[in-house]
Order: C-alpha cells, then sequence, then structure tokens
C-alpha cells in the first residue's frame, strides 16, 4: 500500500490537526479550571498522577489525593481512537527498568517546579512568570538531550508484545474510573488543598477523552516541539505547544483568569533556581523516554507497554516525591514555597543519575 | 542505496538515524520504521531537507525511500 504522504500545498494536514488540539487543550483547561480544578491545573500530567497516587495510598499528603478522570480519559481516549484507527500497536521491551527510573526522576523535577509541560505553559498562558524560568530550564534539558540524540543515544528497540500486554495500562484506567465511580470509599480523597478542588467527573472524563483522541492523532507533545526545532530545525509540534498557549491565554484573559506575575500564583512558588533545575531534569528525562509526561500516556494507551512502565515511574515518583518530602510546597501567605533541603539534593542526584544514564547509552554502546 | 532498519524505536530516533545516514549518503536512503508517528517525522523531514519521498507499507511497516 502507498503512503498518502505528498508534499503538503499550505498549511499541511499534520499541522492543522496540532493547532486545532492545542486551541482544544487550551480551552478545555479553562474551563476544568472555572468548573473546579485548582488553579492553572485544567491539566496536569504531573500532578494529577500525584494525586492518583494518593488516592490509592501509595502516599499519605492529605491535600493531593483525588482520582484525576482527566487521566484516565487521556490514556482511554488515546487507547480507543488507535484501536479504530488500526494503530494499536502493543511494544515493549525498550529498556523498561530504566524508563521507570528516568520516568521517576521526570516526576521529581516536575513537582519541584509544580507542574508537567503542559501545566508550565498554562501557568504561562495565566500570566505566571514563574513558568517562563521553568521554559529556559525545560529547553536547557531539551538541549543536553539532543545532544546525546545527535551522539547516537538510544534505549534499543522495542519489540512486538501480546495484545493483553499492550492493553494492560488501558485496563488499570479502566479500573481507577470504576473505582472513582462506585469504591470511593476504598479510596483516599482530600478534604482541603488542591486535592479537594476538581471539576465534576463527568466533565473531567469527557475532556480527557478529547484530549487523548486528538493528542493520539496529532502526536502532540511538548518535549517533541523544542527537540524537533534543535534537531531538525522543524516546527510542526511546536504548532501545538503556541495553540495551548494562544487558547489559553485567550480564555484566561476573557475569564479575568490572568494575572501577570511572579507572586500570588496559584499552586507555585518563585524559587526561580529550583523552578530552573526542575524542568531541566523534566526536559532531559522527557527527551530520553522520547516525549513529555502526555505523550507517554498517549503512547500507553496505543499498546506502548514501555511507556506503561514510564507512567508507573511517574506514579511511584510522585509517591516517593510526598513520602520523602522531595516535592515543592506553593508559596503562601506565611511561606516562600519551593523545595526543602530533601527536594534541593534529590532533584540533583536525579540530574546527575539522568546524565550518568544518558552517556552510558550514547558512548557505551557495545557493553550494552 | 543504505537501507536503515528503524523499526522498533522509539521517537525520534528514526530521523535522528536517518538524518546521520543522509550527511553520510547525500544521494539518499531507504528507512523502514513501524509506526505511523515515525513514518510522518521521517517523510516530514525528508522533503523538509528537499528529497523526494515514497513509502511503502508492508506487513505493518513502511519502507520510505529518500532519494534526490
Amino acid at each position: 500500500m502507498k503512503s498518502s504522504l505528498e508534499k503538503p500545498k499550505g498549511l499541511s494536514k499534520d499541522k492543522i490537526l496540532l493547532i486545532v488540539t492545542g486551541c482544544i487543550v487550551g480551552i478545555a483547561a479553562v474551563l476544568l479550571t472555572i468548573f473546579g480544578n485548582p488553579g492553572n491545573m485544567g491539566f496536569c500530567i504531573a500532578c494529577f498522577i500525584r494525586d492518583i497516587s494518593g488516592a490509592v495510598k501509595l502516599h499519605n499528603a492529605g491535600v493531593v489525593q483525588y482520582v484525576r478522570p482527566e487521566i484516565i480519559g487521556l490514556v482511554l481516549g488515546a487507547f480507543v481512537i488507535s484501536l479504530v484507527k488500526g494503530e494499536f500497536k502493543p511494544r515493549g521491551g525498550s529498556s523498561p527498568m530504566l524508563r521507570f527510573m528516568i520516568a521517576f526522576c521526570v516526576m521529581v523535577g516536575a513537582l519541584v517546579f509544580l507542574g508537567c509541560p503542559l501545566r508550565m505553559v498554562l501557568r504561562l498562558a495565566a500570566g505566571d512568570l514563574n513558568a517562563l524560568v521553568a521554559l529556559v530550564g525545560f529547553a536547557c534539558g531539551i538541549a543536553i538531550g539532543c545532544w546525546f540524540l545527535n551522539n547516537g543515544f538510544s534505549l534499543g528497540k522495542a519489540y512486538p508484545q501480546s495484545a493483553l500486554e499492550g492493553a494492560a495500562l488501558p485496563a488499570i484506567n479502566v479500573g481507577l474510573l470504576i473505582l472513582a465511580v462506585f469504591g470511593t470509599s476504598l479510596l483516599a480523597y482530600s478534604e482541603k488543598g488542591p486535592g479537594s478542588m476538581h471539576a465534576p467527573i463527568v466533565l473531567a472524563l469527557a475532556c480527557g477523552l478529547v484530549v487523548g483522541i486528538m493528542a493520539q492523532r496529532s502526536r502532540m507533545c511538548f518535549a517533541g516541539g523544542i527537540r524537533d526545532i534543535i534537531l531538525l530545525k522543524d516546527w510542526t509540534l511546536t504548532l501545538g505547544f503556541v495553540a495551548v498557549f494562544v487558547s489559553a491565554l485567550v480564555f484566561n484573559l476573557i475569564a479575568g483568569k490572568f494575572k501577570l506575575g511572579f507572586t500570588g500564583q496559584p499552586v507555585a512558588h518563585a524559587q526561580h533556581f529550583w523552578n530552573f533545575i526542575g524542568m531541566v531534569v523534566v526536559g532531559l528525562g522527557s527527551v530520553m523516554l522520547g516525549g513529555c509526561p502526555l505523550r507517554q500516556l498517549i503512547l500507553a494507551g496505543e499498546g506502548n507497554s514501555d511507556s506503561g512502565v514510564a507512567v508507573l515511574g511517574f506514579a511511584v515518583g510522585a509517591a516517593f516525591a510526598h513520602n520523602f518530602g522531595l516535592a515543592s510546597s506553593a508559596a503562601s501567605a506565611d511561606s516562600l514555597g519551593g523545595p526543602g533541603i530533601n527536594g534541593k539534593v534529590a532533584v540533583f542526584i536525579c540530574l546527575a543519575f539522568l546524565l550518568v544514564v544518558a552517556g552510558v547509552k550514547t558512548f557505551a554502546k557495545k557493553e550494552n | 542505496m543504505l537501507e536503515l532498519d528503524l523499526t522498533g524505536l522509539s521517537c525520534p530516533e528514526p530521523v535522528v538515524k536517518t538524518k546521520r545516514a543522509l550527511k553520510e549518503n547525500p544521494q539518499g536512503v531507504v528507512s523502514i520504521v513501524d509506526n505511523r508517528a515515525a513514518l510522518e517525522n521521517v517523510s516530514r523531514f525528508g522533503r523538509a531537507m528537499g528529497y523526494k519521498v515514497n513509502a511503502v507499507e508492508k506487513d505493518g511497516a513502511w519502507r520510505i525511500e529518500i532519494t534526490k
């Protein structure tokens, strides 16, 4: 069968799809905050997986425990559309343990900043200038990852797996959904703090499903956008990034949710160095994993069990981040917020670990 | 023409390896990938570099010819 990938005239289909997806993500994100999600947290893959970790009692931070239907929707949306489009391809076996540990580090970095790359863009679109510092860190981390890629970095090949293996993470999400609807008494749910703030379950699930479907079709990836500019001078994936920013910015301005500045921002802190270095870890780790946390969820929905393992790495990383005091606290009237000493040490250990793994998987291939 | 087996590699390795191969073989290469994201990335890169791109699907993989 011949592919229909002729040279496009004007704006190509993939670019249009990315712009539409970005606009839907931006609008859905602001909508979710209007209907109850925490400030600038319509979507945050790191925060939401952290909340789910808490809900299933992997950690005991009482203010961040809730089964976020958005995550379930993202995975199941990608799962269903990949089945419909014949793109559900169970694959796995590309350094799963290393991917677990890299994902663990990405989560620690994200929780030092207080957000994944998607929330970073949403925070920026609401005027939170701390996210601009984080964006510089994120880009630096991606640039480091690109240097390793250019020198031959690889986590190795994935191989075909059974349908059951590919469907495992989507099945876990079905289980979570059943628990969220019928088994809330078994779960830990926050009574105050960000975990207690959430949009109605149907709306959150619907937004997750729609974004999951669109992200699967468009291959949206927040790390991929900057990575492709550096590696290939290709701006295609960046269009999604920009569309999320512009649509959320416009919607925030209309809804009166835009507030420019470093301080007084919701679920954020203004410790610039730690925002920067946290996102260096996220950028580098995301390049090593082959995509940002959102992309890992989508790939896991498509049957990629390596990405499924990465999602579990995020969940365990989040649990450790809260059990061992690695996550930052948000700034408040009484505190500047930011990471404690454990978090500061952990983020450097994570960075060192990523650099060692990247170095070994780039320059010591014969031994691997 | 140089043929690259890029099946099973996660994004963006197929396109990075294609780019490196094209640097050493500017007349063209063949990249074999097994997922649609890689097909789109490699094809887009080939076209952006001014090459002709022709992809043929067989048994769930794509043979992408990138030629002058």
